[in-house]
């Protein structure tokens, strides 16, 4: 167990001058275009289907289905940390096994999502990971259907914020920091999700080179924000 | 808020182990393992934060510190808490999410009648 968790000692940050973890999470707020996009769908349509995979949120479950929307809720953030999903690639280093993650996680049929909440998943979850989850969010996407994700710029640091976002129908996101308990640790002592990489445009384009349009939007934090259609 | 039980209810202890359909007329707490189906229909249902259950769960309101695994339906509200991880399709009029708490599935609120 202690090799396991230090191995996942690298996705997490420094628990060196942190905050009581026993207190809630401040809550914070940022505009977003991306989302204002969203909103507007979300709040001039009925019965779209959305699936959310960032860190559960009851606000975003009263949002969407308060509007008449089905309401998916997956934190694969979370689900990509379990231990036994690790593994040796050839060349002997430690990595995630990507089939058994989504054998586990986005089991669903084809099409079936009109929108797809991204959030800062693919900056802070495992390399191996990331581009099998996001051809598997292509596969359950409807056609026409979109997905925002947010990407953090050169500028920001490892030690830059994971955050769980809530909706509320406008173009203003509120934020908490989200922390977790590492495996065979007590739960008390939690910690926030390192930044694993910074992806520039061309990454991301290369990421999501199945869909049909990309469209950027770069905000004042060093979050670019990207609207795929799928 | 303290979700240990303090009332008239029936408990399963962390050392039980039931495998099969239970269902009841009162207030049930679980810090055991469960396996099977759990019908309370008019009454709660608490998964304590030792509890394991593997169950489709239909109750008027169930409150969750453990580990569930089956659709969960609940008439009037489901509350679940900073240690709660469920794998399943939730039912429910009324949710409470505790920051921290895992929730992997489809939920749907329905908009029943007020109590």
């Amino acid at each position: 167990m202690a090799s396991v968790t230090n191995n996942l000692m690298k996705f997490f940050r420094s628990s060196s001058n942190q905050p009581d973890p026993a207190a809630p999470p401040q809550k914070l707020s940022r505009r977003s275009s991306g989302i204002g996009e969203i909103a507007r769908v979300l709040n001039s349509q009925e019965g779209l289907c959305v699936l959310d995979v960032g860190a559960t949120s009851a606000t975003n479950i009263r949002f969407f289905t308060g509007h008449g929307h089905k309401n998916y809720s997956e934190d694969l953030l979370r689900a990509s940390l379990d231990p036994e999903l690790r593994t040796q690639d050839a060349a002997g280093n430690a990595i995630s096994d990507s089939k058994k993650f989504l054998n586990e996680n986005l089991v669903y049929p084809n099409g079936q999502f009109d929108i797809v909440l991204c959030w800062n998943l693919p900056d802070y979850m495992e390399e191996s990971l990331v581009k099998p989850t996001i051809d598997r969010l292509w596969s359950v996407m409807k056609p026409g259907g979109l997905l925002l994700a947010f990407f953090h710029t050169r500028d920001a640091g490892p030690d830059s914020t994971c955050f769980r976002y809530h909706v509320n129908g406008t173009d203003v996101l509120e934020m908490q920091e989200v922390k977790f308990a590492l495996p065979g640790r007590p739960s008390t002592e939690k910690q926030s999700p390192r930044l694993q990489r910074v992806f520039n445009n061309r990454h991301i384009e290369n990421l999501f080179r199945d869909f049909a349009s990309i469209k950027f939007f770069l905000a004042r934090d060093n979050i670019r924000e990207v609207l795929v259609v799928r | 808020m303290d979700a240990t039980p303090t009332k008239e209810l029936a408990t399963l202890g962390k050392s039980v182990m039931i495998k099969g359909e239970l269902s009841g007329s009162e207030d049930l707490y679980i810090d055991g393992q469960v396996e099977g189906t759990i019908d309370l229909k008019n009454f709660s249902l608490t998964v304590g934060p030792n509890g394991k259950v593997k169950a489709n769960i239909n109750a008027k309101a169930i409150v969750i510190l453990g580990k569930v695994d089956g659709s969960l339906t609940a008439s009037d509200r489901l509350d679940l808490r900073k240690s709660a991880i469920v794998t399943g399709d939730v039912t429910t009029q009324r949710i409470a999410i505790e920051e921290g708490a895992f929730l992997k599935g489809k939920v749907d609120i329905q908009k029943g009648s007020s109590t």
